[in-house]
C-alpha cells in the first residue's frame, strides 16, 4: 500500500483503471445477460410443449385438500368436539359469465329470500386467489342438492362439495371451554398464510379451538389435476395427502362439567374445579351458556342479536373472564400474607366490638356480624369470617405488602397456559391507583381490600388456582384444558415460584379452612354436616354495591341485579387435596348457603364412588344422544 | 476544492474530442440515449396495456407519471457535474435524514414501513432518493482522493454504504437495501480497489451469510427457500414462481399474441403489472419480445458505459458508471426472478412495470449521467 500522505492524483492511471474495470463490467453484463437468454430459450423452447400444455388445451390446476380437523375429547375420551360430513355449496366467479344472473338462479332453485343474492354476491369474493372457490353456503339439504344437481348444465363454475363441518354434540355446557370454529373473514383471511388455509373455510374463533388453531387444523395437501376450458376436472396427476389436525384430550371431565353446569341451574354464575397436583381444570363451567352450533355455519342476524341482547350475557365466559370481589375467600391468604410478613401471631387473640376504626379517625367499618365475635385469634377469625380481625390486619400489613404477596398467589396475573382470554383480574396497589386514578391510596381501601372488597376483582379461574396453591402447600402448577395433544401429554412449567413458608402455618390455614365446613362456629358447618372425608372451605359474600356508613343490608328491598354475589371456595380431603373449586353465583346472596352447597355436591361426586352423581350426568350426556359413537 | 481538484486540472489528453455544438449538446442531452429510453418506455407502455387487464385509465395514469419523470430527466440534466458533485453530500445527508424519520414514524404500507408521508402534500420513499444519492456520495467523495482508494478510504465508504442500506432493510426492503449497497459498491469497484480486498471482502460476505439469514423476516425466508424449491409450496408463495414461468414458457418463440396471453388474461399470474409485467411480456409476445426488450436495455447499458468512460472527471465516471450497472442489475434481478432463476425479491421492471417512484428515480439518474456527458466541453476553461 503506498503511503497516502504523499499519493497524488493520477489522473491517466484513474482512467485507465477505470476503463479496465468498465470492459470487465461490459464483459460481465454480457455474460449475465446471457444466462437470461439462456434461461429464457428454455423456458420458451426446450420447455415449451411442456408449459404450453400446462397453460393452454389443459389447464393444469393446483387443487388444495383440506386437512381434517383434529377431533377434542375430555378426559375420560368423551367426544365433544366431532366432524359431521356436509354438502357446501361453491363457487368460483371466473367460471361464470354473468355472475348476478348465476347467483339469482342459485337464490331461485334454493328456494332462498331474495336478499340472499347480495350475501352470495359479498361471499363470491372472500378468497385468497382467482380460481380459488369462495363458499356460498354449508349445509345443503337433500332437496336442495337434487335440485342443484337437475339444474347443473346451466351454473358453470357451481359446485356441490363435501366437506366435514364441525359438530359439538354438547354445546351448552362445553361452549365456553371449547369456543367454537366459524367462517374466516376478510380480517382473517389477509393474517392467514395462504398454502395451509387455501381449501379451508373454518376457523377457530374462541375458547380451545382459538387456542389451539394450529395444532388442531393440521397441514393442508394438494392434488394437481388437468381441467377441461370449462374448469371440470379430467384427470388427476400429482398428489400429496393433507395430514390431519391433531386430537386433543381436555383435562375437563365432562361429567363433572355437566354437573358443575346442572348445579347453576340456569342462573348466572361460574364454577371452576382443579385438580390441585396437577393443574388439570376439571371442570370450568359458565352459566349460562349458548348453542356453540349456531356460530359454526354463520350465525343468523336474528339469533346473534338474540344473543347479544340477552341481559344474561350468555356469550360472556364467567369463569375465566368475569371478574368478581373475591370477597372473604381471600381471608386465608391474608392470614398467610400476615403470617409470612411477621406482623401477627396466630395466637394472639383481638376484641372485636363488632367494627374496627383506624387510629385516629371516627369512621367505623363493620363486621359482618353487627354486635361483634368478641375475642378472636386466627383460626376463629377465618372460621366465623371475621371482618374486623382481617381489617386490623390489612392495616398492619399495608397496601404494598398485601398487593405483593397476593401476587404470588396469582391474583392480578394470567397464570393460565391455554384459557383462551383469560383475564387477569385486578390486584390493586398503590402505583395502579396513581396510574389509572391520579389519586394517592387511602388507608381505609386497604380495609376493603383486606376483606376482598373495594377494588380487588378475581376470576373464578384465578381463585381456583390460588386455592389449588394454597392445598398444593405453596407449589405451583398452572392450570391448563389440554391434557394430551396427539400422542404428547401436556406438561406446563411452573406458572410462578413456589411460595416457601413454614409447614405449621400451612397447616394452621388449612385447619382454620376445615373449621369452616366442620367447626362448632363454622360458616359453612351446615354444608358440612355429614361429610364422609375432611374438606376445606371459604364462603365470601361480595357486595355489588356500598352501602353508605351505618347503613343495612336488606336484601328483599334490593333488586335482584344488586343482591350479593354467593362465593365459595374450597379443597378436600385436606390430607391429600385431589380437588379445588371456586363457586360464583351473582345476585345469590350469601356464600354459605348458596355458593358452599354446590361446592360440596362437586366434591362429594369427584370424591366419593357411591356418589352417583357423576354416573347421572353420564346418562343426561348419554340421553341427548346425539354423539356419534366414539 | 477549486485548485486542489486535480483531476479538473489534468483531465486525459486524449478525452479531448472535438464536438460539433448541435442542439442536443445545447440542452446537454445525448441523442442515443434519449432515443433508446423512448422505444423502451412506449414499448413498456403498450405491454402495461395488456399487463393491466387492457386498462386504458392505467396506461395513462403510467403515462403522465413518465412525462414527470422525463421531465425531471431533462432538469437535472442542466446541472453542471461541479453543481451536482457539491450536493452530493446534501442529498445524501437528506436521505439518511429521511430514512431514520422513516424508522421513527413512517407509514406502513403492504406490511413494510417504508413511506414518509406530509399528510396531504406527498407520500415518499426515501429508499428511493439514496438510489441516486448513494454513488453521488461515494463517487464525490472519492473524487478528491488518491485511487485506487486506500485503506482507510474504503472504511468511510463502507460506512457511507452501510448506515443507509441496513435503515432500507429493516423497513424491511431487502430488494432496495441491495441495490442500493450495489450502487455504492459499484463505484467503489470502478474506482480501482484492488482485487486482494475485493476476494478478502467476498469472504467475509459468504461467512456473515448465515448472519443475514437468522436475522431475515419470515416472508423473506420463505421468498428464498420457495425459491429453492418452488413445489414445496405451491400453494402459497411458490405459486406466483409457477405461474410465472409457466407463463413465459408456453408464450414459446413467437408468443400468443399481444392481449391474448390466457396466463395472464385469466389472472393466473399475480402482481402482472407490476413486479410481474416480464411473464406477460413473454407469453405474449414471446421469446421475440423478450430478446427486443433484453437488446434495448442492453443498448441503453452499452451507452451508458461509453458516455461513463467520456466523463472527464474521476466524479462523473464513478458516478456515470454505477448508475448504468445499478441500471442493469435491475433488469437482471427483475428478469431472473420472474423466470425462476434468482429468488423472489421486490424488484420492478425498470421503466416498464407500472409504478411512478422508481421511474423518476431512473430518469433523474440517466438525467444525471447526461449532465456529466453534456456538459464536458465545458469543464477546462
Amino acid at each position: 500500500m503506498r503511503k497516502r500522505r504523499d499519493a497524488l492524483k493520477n489522473p491517466e492511471q484513474e482512467l485507465r483503471v477505470f476503463r479496465n474495470r468498465s470492459l470487465l463490467a461490459a464483459a460481465l453484463v454480457v455474460l449475465m445477460s446471457g444466462a437470461l437468454v439462456a434461461r429464457l430459450v428454455y423456458l420458451q423452447v426446450v420447455q415449451h410443449e411442456v408449459y404450453t400444455t400446462r397453460s393452454e388445451d389443459n389447464r393444469v390446476r393446483v387443487e388444495p385438500l383440506p386437512p381434517t380437523r383434529g377431533l377434542i375429547y375430555d378426559r375420560t375420551g368423551r367426544l365433544v368436539a366431532e366432524n359431521r360430513p356436509t354438502y357446501n355449496l361453491t363457487i368460483v366467479p371466473e367460471r361464470v359469465d354473468d355472475l348476478d344472473a348465476t347467483l339469482e338462479l342459485l337464490v331461485d332453485i334454493l328456494d332462498l329470500p331474495p336478499e340472499k343474492a347480495e350475501i352470495f354476491h359479498e361471499r363470491a369474493y372472500q378468497r385468497q386467489r382467482p380460481y380459488q372457490p369462495a363458499l356460498l353456503m354449508s349445509e345443503l339439504d337433500e332437496r336442495q342438492i337434487a335440485r342443484l344437481a337437475v339444474n347443473r348444465y346451466r351454473l358453470p363454475g357451481v359446485e356441490v362439495e363435501a366437506q366435514l363441518l364441525r359438530y359439538y354434540p354438547d354445546p351448552k355446557i362445553m361452549s365456553h371451554v371449547l369456543g367454537y370454529v366459524g367462517r374466516i373473514n376478510a380480517e382473517e383471511l389477509r393474517a392467514l398464510d395462504g398454502g395451509e388455509y387455501a381449501g379451508t373455510h373454518f376457523i377457530g374463533k374462541t375458547g380451545v379451538e382459538k387456542q389451539y388453531e394450529s395444532v388442531l387444523h393440521g397441514k393442508a395437501g394438494l392434488r394437481q389435476v388437468e381441467a377441461n376450458a370449462r374448469g371440470r376436472v379430467v384427470k388427476e396427476i400429482g398428489r400429496t395427502d393433507p395430514v390431519p389436525g391433531k386430537d386433543i384430550v381436555l383435562t375437563i371431565d365432562e361429567r363433572l362439567q355437566q354437573l358443575a353446569y346442572d348445579l347453576l341451574d340456569g342462573r348466572r354464575g361460574a364454577i371452576v374445579a382443579i385438580q390441585p397436583k396437577t393443574g388439570d381444570i376439571l371442570a370450568m363451567a359458565s352459566s349460562p351458556g349458548f348453542d356453540s352450533n349456531l356460530f359454526v355455519t354463520g350465525i343468523s342476524r336474528k339469533d346473534y342479536r338474540a344473543l347479544r341482547n340477552d341481559l344474561d350475557l350468555p356469550l360472556y365466559n364467567r369463569a375465566a373472564r368475569g371478574q368478581y370481589p373475591p370477597a372473604s375467600t381471600v381471608k386465608p391468604y391474608m392470614a398467610l400474607a400476615g403470617l409470612a410478613n411477621e406482623v401477627i401471631s396466630p395466637d394472639k387473640t383481638i376484641f372485636d366490638p363488632g367494627y374496627y376504626k383506624l387510629p385516629g379517625f371516627d369512621r367505623r367499618y363493620h363486621n359482618w356480624l353487627r354486635w361483634g365475635h368478641g375475642r378472636v385469634d386466627m383460626r376463629r377469625a377465618i372460621e366465623v369470617s371475621n371482618d374486623t380481625y382481617f381489617y386490623r390486619l390489612a392495616h398492619e400489613l399495608g397496601i404494598d405488602r398485601l398487593s405483593a404477596f397476593m401476587h404470588r398467589f396469582g391474583f392480578g396475573e394470567d397464570t393460565s397456559y391455554d384459557v383462551y382470554g383469560a383475564s387477569k383480574g385486578l390486584m390493586p396497589s398503590r402505583e395502579w391507583k396513581r396510574e389509572r386514578k391520579g389519586q394517592v391510596w387511602f388507608p381505609g381501601e386497604t380495609l376493603s381490600v383486606g376483606i376482598g372488597q373495594g377494588y380487588w376483582l378475581a376470576t373464578p379461574l384465578q381463585m381456583a388456582t390460588a386455592l389449588s396453591v394454597l392445598a398444593n402447600r405453596g407449589k405451583w402448577v398452572t392450570p391448563h384444558l389440554a391434557k394430551r395433544i396427539g400422542d404428547e401429554p401436556v406438561k406446563p412449567p411452573p406458572a410462578k415460584p413456589d411460595i416457601e413458608l413454614d409447614d405449621k402455618w400451612w397447616d394452621l390455614v388449612r385447619d382454620a379452612m376445615g373449621r369452616v365446613m366442620s367447626g362448632s362456629e363454622g360458616t359453612a358447618r351446615r354444608v358440612g354436616a355429614g361429610l364422609e372425608y375432611r374438606m376445606a372451605g371459604k364462603s365470601g359474600t361480595a357486595q355489588v354495591f356500598t352501602l353508605d356508613n351505618d347503613e343495612r343490608y336488606n336484601a328483599d328491598e334490593l333488586e335482584n341485579r344488586l343482591h350479593d354475589h354467593a362465593l365459595f371456595t374450597a379443597f378436600a380431603p385436606i390430607d391429600d387435596p385431589q380437588i379445588a373449586v371456586a363457586v360464583v353465583v351473582e345476585n345469590a346472596g350469601g356464600g354459605s348457603s348458596h355458593a358452599a352447597p354446590l361446592a360440596r355436591a362437586i366434591t362429594d361426586a369427584w370424591l366419593l364412588p357411591d356418589d352417583n352423581a357423576l354416573d347421572k350426568a353420564a346418562a343426561e350426556i348419554r340421553e341427548r344422544g346425539t354423539h356419534a359413537t366414539p | 476544492m477549486r485548485l486542489r481538484d486535480s483531476a479538473l486540472l489534468h483531465y486525459p489528453r486524449n478525452a479531448r474530442v472535438k464536438r460539433r455544438v448541435t442542439l442536443w449538446t445545447r440542452i446537454h442531452l445525448d441523442p442515443w440515449l434519449c432515443a433508446f429510453l423512448l422505444l423502451l418506455l412506449g414499448g413498456g407502455l403498450v405491454v402495461l396495456y395488456s399487463a393491466s387487464g387492457q386498462r386504458l385509465s392505467v396506461v395513462e395514469a403510467q403515462a403522465m407519471r413518465l412525462g414527470v419523470a422525463l421531465t425531471a430527466m431533462v432538469v437535472v440534466a442542466q446541472f453542471s457535474p461541479k453543481t451536482l458533485c457539491r450536493w452530493s453530500p446534501v442529498a445524501y445527508g437528506a436521505g439518511l435524514l429521511m430514512l431514520i424519520a422513516v424508522e421513527l414514524m413512517g407509514d406502513i404500507g403492504m406490511g413494510a414501513q417504508r413511506w414518509l408521508v406530509i399528510p396531504g402534500v406527498i407520500r415518499f420513499q426515501p429508499s428511493e432518493l439514496m438510489k441516486v444519492a448513494m454513488p453521488m456520495m461515494i463517487a464525490a467523495y472519492l473524487h478528491r482522493r488518491a485511487l485506487p482508494p486506500s485503506l482507510p478510504d474504503l472504511l468511510v465508504c463502507a460506512v457511507i454504504i452501510a448506515v443507509p442500506v441496513l435503515l432500507i432493510a429493516r423497513q424491511p426492503d431487502l430488494g432496495t437495501s441491495l441495490l442500493v449497497a450495489a450502487s455504492g459498491v459499484f463505484v467503489v469497484l470502478l474506482a480501482g480497489i484492488s482485487w486482494r480486498i475485493v476476494a478478502v471482502l467476498g469472504a467475509l460476505a459468504g461467512s456473515a451469510l448465515p448472519l443475514l439469514w437468522m436475522n431475515m423476516h419470515d416472508y423473506q425466508r420463505q421468498r428464498v427457500l420457495t425459491f429453492l424449491n418452488p413445489e414445496s409450496d405451491p400453494l402459497g408463495s411458490g405459486w406466483n414462481i409457477i405461474q410465472s414461468t409457466t407463463a413465459i414458457g408456453s408464450g414459446g418463440i413467437f408468443g400468443k399474441g399481444w392481449t391474448m396471453g390466457t396466463q395472464s388474461q385469466l389472472e393466473f399470474l399475480p402482481e402482472r403489472h407490476t413486479d410481474f409485467i416480464v411473464a406477460v411480456l413473454g407469453e405474449e409476445l414471446g421469446l421475440i419480445g423478450m430478446l427486443a426488450f433484453l437488446t434495448l436495455y442492453l443498448l441503453i447499458v452499452g451507452r451508458g458505459l461509453v458516455m461513463a468512460n467520456q466523463a472527464h472527471d474521476t466524479f462523473g465516471r464513478l458516478v456515470g458508471g454505477s448508475l448504468i450497472l445499478t441500471f442493469f442489475i435491475y433488469v437482471f434481478v427483475n428478469i431472473g426472478m420472474v423466470s425462476g432463476i434468482l429468488p423472489i425479491v421486490g424488484v420492478p421492471l425498470p421503466l416498464v412495470s407500472y409504478g411512478g417512484t422508481s421511474s423518476v428515480t431512473l430518469l433523474t439518474g440517466f438525467g444525471i449521467l447526461m449532465a456529466i456527458h453534456g456538459h464536458r466541453r465545458l469543464l477546462p476553461r
